[in-house]
């Protein structure tokens, strides 16, 4: 044992070889080693796949089944009480409500039907209920009763959650919005054989039909300044319509339209913004000829009607602006649901769908975005009356045996189908079905515009831009840089270009936004210009090179044409920004960007596809030319002397052979560029408008899938479906790219078992 | 004939295509030094203190007005267009002439800028006594001292307040440092230990050991804490009051006065009477406030410490994830595994991680770490905390992670390569001695591939930097009210949100109210992200031609 292996750094082996449990510990530690190393080396294979599969966990959720199963039947609660005129339930799935005809309100338990409370509605003495509806909008839970001696009441039924204990308790009660009196509608004291209203916090709009007119009623509450009492103001009109054959009324929530339905199948569509002078707008027939109109109602909003005929076809109408700026409904799309009549359409209260039962006791959920069919499920053999709970995930049914059925629905994502993803859809209020992405909206009855469609769009536009600006100068800068350059220079020039490839794309963005774009507004047609003059000026700087005295010539060494053409186009460009001023003023009269729009009709924004295309194909140029370069240089030697050898020019050589055989080289160079073009974030984000429009136009701006998901993701809540939309379209981002990249990758594989074997 | 012959033959030769394949190169080179240059001189100039103008102004209406400010921009528009935008042009005027001014005063006049016309100039001076002054709130200030006032009484008046309102800054300023001190150090320890209390009383209940005991120690502690909060407060009191007392009285451009409280200034400065010794010392302590000081404004004025401080945190926590896992990653598909198609499945899976776009990053992170994990880690260790998230919400250890797996190709590339380079005469001596193959590696091969780690490591940090999309969704935040590192036990906070320079430059150039009055320190941001980001990639690629030198020697 000499004394220098105690000095060393590390201690010698050879102390303790000896001993065998030191050698073990080795060879332990050795193997151990390999199983860490081994298993860091699979992580990263672990990593790319465990992005997709979790992307796709997210996303899944938005193709599944939708599914309604029972959870318990039981007899009517309160049967005595009266037939049911309407089934209600609460948001919490747990208190159900049943109205009568006799003027009561039952409120049980809704998966067992013990009574909770049983009230009766304040409906004045020898009067009856003759007929019902349920006020709009739906979700504030008001309800009207029309009444034998042409007077009407109405109710709302509400539900206080506290938490005694820890526990959930809801409490139902009954509410008089316009107080307990009974409002006079018809003076005659005629019976109110239909009945419809609108209530609303200020005015409160009910229509009411009896045997010889239709009555429009409003009342105003008007707040006096001294007595806490508010008056109501009354108006009163009637309205031009034969009432036979009227079969059902409508009033939307915002007091504005009201629609009449005509059993034969002919809808009439009054504005009733002046609520003392209603105006017929429309009437037409809205179902196939010898059908029945059987169930209508509105779908969330108030903007559609659905429709429901005798044959099984439920139709959406929605008022659409026609030519002349006229409001018209116009019917958008059916669904076939039944061979049986349609006898009942609940719409949600939250989404765009709706539920339909038939006469043979099927009941179905369908959304009409999506034109997706949900849920088709027999329940018994004939229904009298479904609740639908206002999130939409339970159902209660009384069949015609006496019997209430609750069922739970499984229905989370019913907005989105490949139709409404990727296919022109007929959104509501729309004149034509367009491809719209609009995620939200500040209010609760907006229509979802998922398509992404106008997303794609705006990514492969501002990608084809990119590429247009990229491909040429970094293809050629490579052939250049790897071929003809001096090998002193391009020790620079190469670093030099692929240092753009570091500069952070935030700045990028930011010089593209605020710099560049005003630039290009200012001065559109020196762009042009540059484009055209610049060539030229090279060119003619190339011709007249040759002629020069060779004792300056030699002087300048070989493949430095690059330096010698900085001046030049320095010089050129700026010949063409200060030109262009006065030609643009001469040509167009005034600038290049007026005339696009009062000649030719194209509008210009600030922050357009041409910003982008360059802003980010400044940023795509280092990835294309690195790999391309790469590619050209590494081209065998022998085969380019060959080629000079047998006579070839430099430029025969470089286009016949070294092209040919760097070409996969430079393919994968130009599909790893497009997927970095493709996934661009911050440049699209800060240089162009992030309006999603579907223009080609090179002045108009586009949003990309990648800035749309930095936009919206903060702001989507989780689990939502905007949220697993956004979560699909950053999976389609990751599948393109893993395409472009895996291919690009591929090939670049190959090529280089190609070189070593030349 | 001949000529057109001649340049038949030139053309077809291909020394066109040539010249063309080189202009390629040179508008590369063009922009690439077009767009430093750029940033460098608009970044440079931010600091400067630009002379302030006074311009004699007769308006459109006809009447003269003073206007004060810097001159910003100028534009030169041809009579035509200017014609065609609606500007009034006489037939002999070929050119429209404006000028952008920074007129400051926001407060009076409701805008920073306006645009003024050069024909309508009827007078242009540079007064000495002309003074800017640097506010807390709306903006820049521009005006004429007239008088420093204390307590409401006038102390200096005409060319003696100058000096008068210097020292009484100076003073203020002090003051305000110590506000500043009480403010975020120590009022903000004892906020933070009352909430300590809090959580820690809501997990003694929850795991039911909520006793009289724990009541009356928490009592106890919370008492002393609002003894302190108390005390501070008074002292804080006192503090503003002197703070307040103070004001300067100033003239702008309209002729009206306006009082100031110091307690509301920054700086105050007359540009035009500086000396070029005065600048550079102005510009000094500018650019020590950029790098020191907190913003202001909404980000728009002071300085992006908490911005910068943010980003090397970031930057720090990734590197210690992506450097091991990178290094394992490389060592495996060098030193162990057999070349094949396991190893081409890897270098498929490092490149689609490299060209992945870096927002799906971001989306993963929300998603993945976020939610699941950071979700998970709330319900296992802080369940006092909810229904508030403490590590299922954006923070800094989740925008570490996920940056640490968007640079682990980066990183994992550059090792190979370093591994590459190492002659295999190396290794085999080693193991021919003796050594295990983990002994080789420890003591011969890594040592030696260290530097191409570094260089791995430095690309990324590099690339981590300038990285914004996916940290605008895992937690980057335009402001965040603590740094991630303080005083308060445990002193490094992983689930903070923290401020970043990339976020900071989209934040302020894109989303603050007023961009104009923003754009030169989005400038100066942008040149210092530059600065560093070239830096570190320079670095790289010195480290790494040094290495190439070294290993041909080795193998020569």
């Amino acid at each position: 044992m000499s004394e220098i292996n105690k000095h060393t750094k590390y201690p010698s082996v050879m102390e303790k070889s000896s001993s065998k449990y030191f050698q073990q510990w080795r060879l332990i530690k050795d193997s151990i080693a390999r199983y860490g190393v081994v298993a860091g080396g699979m992580g990263v294979i672990v990593a790319v796949v465990m992005i997709f599969f979790y992307l796709l966990y997210v996303v899944f959720p938005l193709f599944l089944p939708a599914n309604a199963e029972p959870v318990s039947v039981y007899n009517v609660p309160e049967q005595a009480l009266g037939k049911t005129l309407l089934l209600e339930m609460e948001e919490q799935n747990e208190v159900g409500a049943r109205f009568t005809d006799s003027g009561q309100v039952v409120f049980f338990e809704a998966t067992t039907g013990k009574t909770i409370l049983s009230k009766s509605v304040a409906i004045p003495e020898g009067a009856r209920v003759v007929s019902f509806s349920q006020g709009s909008p739906i979700n504030e839970g008001a309800v009207i009763y029309g009444l034998s001696d042409g007077r009407a009441v109405i109710v709302k039924h509400q539900y206080k959650v506290t938490y005694p204990d820890n526990v959930r308790l809801i409490t139902p009660s009954l509410e008089y919005p316009l107080g307990e009196q009974a409002l006079v509608l018809d003076d005659s004291g005629a019976p109110v054989e239909l009945i419809a209203a609108q209530v609303g916090d200020d005015v409160t709009t009910i229509v009411a039909k009896t045997a010889s007119k239709i009555l429009l009623t409003s009342f105003e509450k008007e707040q006096s300044l001294f007595a806490e009492e508010s008056s109501l103001k009354r108006t009163d009109a009637a309205l031009n319509l034969p009432v036979e054959g009227v079969a059902d009324m409508l009033v939307d929530k915002e007091g504005r339209n009201l629609y009449i339905v005509s059993g034969s199948g002919r809808l009439a569509f009054y504005d009733i913004s002046d609520k003392s002078a209603p105006a017929l707008k429309q009437a037409q027939n809205v179902v196939e000829a010898g059908q029945k109109i059987t169930s209508v109602s509105f779908l969330n909003g108030d903007l559609s009607l659905m429709i429901g005929d005798s044959s099984g076809l439920v139709s959406q109408w929605t008022m659409v602006r026609d030519s002349l700026n006229r409001p018209a409904l116009q019917k958008i799309r059916a669904f076939k649901v039944s061979d049986k009549a349609i006898i009942a359409i609940k719409g949600e209260q939250r989404r765009k769908g709706f539920l339909t039962v038939d006469a043979a006791g099927n009941i179905g959920i369908y959304h009409s975005t999506s034109e997706k069919k949900l849920i088709e499920e027999h329940v018994d053999d004939s229904l009298v009356s479904v609740a639908l709970v206002p999130r939409a995930n339970g159902l209660l049914m009384q069949s015609g045996d006496g019997k209430m059925h609750f069922w739970r629905v499984a229905n989370e994502h019913p907005e989105v189908s490949f139709k409404s993803l990727w296919q022109s859809v007929w959104y509501e209020s729309y004149p034509k079905p367009d491809y719209i992405w609009q995620s939200s909206a500040s209010n609760n009855d907006f229509e979802p515009k998922y398509s992404l469609v106008p997303l794609v769009f705006g990514t492969l536009k501002a990608a084809f831009y990119a590429m247009l600006v990229a491909m040429p100068l970094a293809l050629m800068g490579a052939i250049y840089t790897a071929y003809f350059m001096a090998p002193t220079m391009r020790q620079y020039v190469k670093p030099t270009i692929e240092i753009m490839g570091a500069l952070p794309t935030v700045i990028l963005g930011f010089l593209a936004g605020l710099w560049l774009a005003p630039f290009m507004e200012e001065h559109l047609a020196g762009l042009f210009a540059f484009l055209l003059i610049v060539p030229i000026a090279v060119m003619l700087f190339a011709y007249c090179w040759q002629f020069l005295p060779k004792a300056m010539l030699e002087k300048v060494p070989e493949g430095c044409d690059a330096a010698l053409l900085i001046p030049v186009i320095i010089l050129g460009g700026w010949f063409a920004f200060s030109v262009s001023v006065p030609l643009e003023a001469w040509m167009f009269h005034g600038t290049l960007r007026d005339w696009f729009k009062s000649e030719l009709g194209i509008g210009y924004d600030q922050r357009n596809a041409l910003v982008v295309g360059v802003a980010m194909g400044f940023a795509v140029i280092p990835t294309i030319f690195s790999i391309a370069e790469d590619a050209i240089f590494s081209v065998p030697k022998h085969l380019t002397v060959g080629s000079l050898a047998l006579g070839a020019t430099p430029w025969q050589t470089m286009s016949k052979i070294v092209l040919l055989t760097a070409s996969p080289g430079i393919f994968s160079a130009v599909m790893i560029g497009f997927g970095r073009a493709v996934g661009e974030t911050m440049i699209v984000l800060m240089a162009t408008g992030n309006t999603p429009v579907m223009d080609l136009s090179l002045f108009q701006g586009m949003r990309t899938l990648a800035a749309n998901i930095a936009v919206e993701m903060p702001e989507s809540e989780v689990d939502s479906t905007h949220y697993r939309v956004l979560f699909l379209a950053a999976l389609v981002l990751f599948a393109f790219t893993f395409v472009f990249n895996t291919l690009a990758e591929v090939i670049r594989q190959r090529l280089r078992e190609k070189y070593s074997s030349l | 004939m001949i000529q057109l012959n001649m340049i038949k033959s030139w053309f077809k030769s291909g020394v066109p295509w040539i010249w063309f394949n080189a202009a390629a190169v040179s508008l590369c080179l063009i922009m690439v030094i077009t767009v430093l240059g750029l940033v460098a001189v608009r970044g440079v100039a931010h600091f400067w203190p630009s002379q302030v103008v006074q311009f004699n102004y007769q308006e459109d209406s006809g009447k003269l007005k003073t206007i004060i400010g810097e001159l910003v921009d100028k534009t030169i528009t041809p009579a035509l267009m200017a014609k065609a935008s609606g500007h009034k042009m006489a037939d002999d005027e070929d050119t429209l002439v404006q000028y952008l001014i920074k007129t400051g005063n926001r407060d009076v006049t409701g805008a920073d800028f306006r645009w003024i016309e050069e024909r309508n100039v009827k007078q242009r001076n540079y007064p000495d006594n002309l003074m800017v002054v640097e506010r807390r709130e709306w903006g820049n200030f521009y005006g004429k001292l007239v008088a420093v006032k204390e307590n409401g009484k006038i102390i200096a008046e005409g060319d003696g307040a100058w000096p008068v309102a210097l020292e009484k800054l100076d003073a203020a300023l002090a003051v305000f440092a110590e506000i500043g001190h009480l403010e975020k150090k120590e009022i903000g320890a004892v906020n933070y230990g009352l909430e300590r209390l809090r959580l820690k009383q809501k997990s003694l209940q929850l795991k039911n050991r909520w006793d009289a005991e724990a009541e009356k120690e928490n009592a106890l502690e919370k008492a002393a804490y609002e003894g302190q909060y108390k005390q501070y407060q008074a002292q804080l009191g006192e503090l503003y009051q002197k703070v307040r007392r103070d004001s300067l009285v100033a003239k702008i451009d309209s002729g009206s006065e306006l009082e100031i409280s110091l307690s509301k200034i920054v700086r105050i400065y007359q540009p035009n009477s500086m000396g070029l010794f005065d600048k550079i010392a102005h510009y000094g302590s500018k650019f020590i406030e950029f790098l020191a000081d907190d913003p202001r404004e909404a980000n728009t004025e002071g300085g992006i410490f908490p911005a910068i401080f943010g980003t090397i945190m970031m930057v720090i926590m990734m590197s210690i994830i992506v450097t091991p896992f990178g290094v394992i990653a490389a060592v495996y598909l060098r030193e162990y595994a057999k070349q094949g198609f396991i190893t081409r499945l890897i270098r498929i899976a490092v490149n689609n991680l490299a060209g992945v776009p870096s927002i799906v990053y971001g989306v993963f992170g929300l998603g993945f770490f976020v939610y699941i994990l950071g979700g998970n880690i709330d319900q296992l260790f802080f369940p006092e905390a909810a229904p508030a998230p403490v590590y299922g919400t954006p923070g800094l250890l989740w925008a570490s992670i996920t940056l640490a797996l968007l640079t682990l190709p980066v990183v994992i590339v550059s090792t190979e390569e370093g591994l590459a380079r190492i002659p295999k005469s190396i290794r085999e001596g080693s193991l021919a001695l003796g050594a295990t193959k983990l002994e080789t590696l420890w003591l011969t091969v890594l040592p030696m591939a260290s530097p191409a780690m570094m260089t791995g490591l430095i690309l990324a940090v590099a690339r981590a930097a300038g990285e914004v999309a996916p940290l605008m969704l895992v937690g980057v935040v335009k402001l965040a009210p603590t740094l991630p590192l303080d005083g308060n036990f445990p002193f490094l906070h992983l689930d903070r949100k923290f401020m970043h320079l990339g976020f900071h430059i989209y934040d302020v150039g894109f989303q603050s109210p007023n961009v104009e009055a923003a754009r030169p320190l989005v400038y100066a941001t942008s040149l210092l992200l530059v600065v560093v980001i070239l830096g570190l990639n320079l670095t790289a690629i010195i480290i790494r031609n040094h290495l190439r030198e070294k290993y041909r020697a080795l193998e020569g």
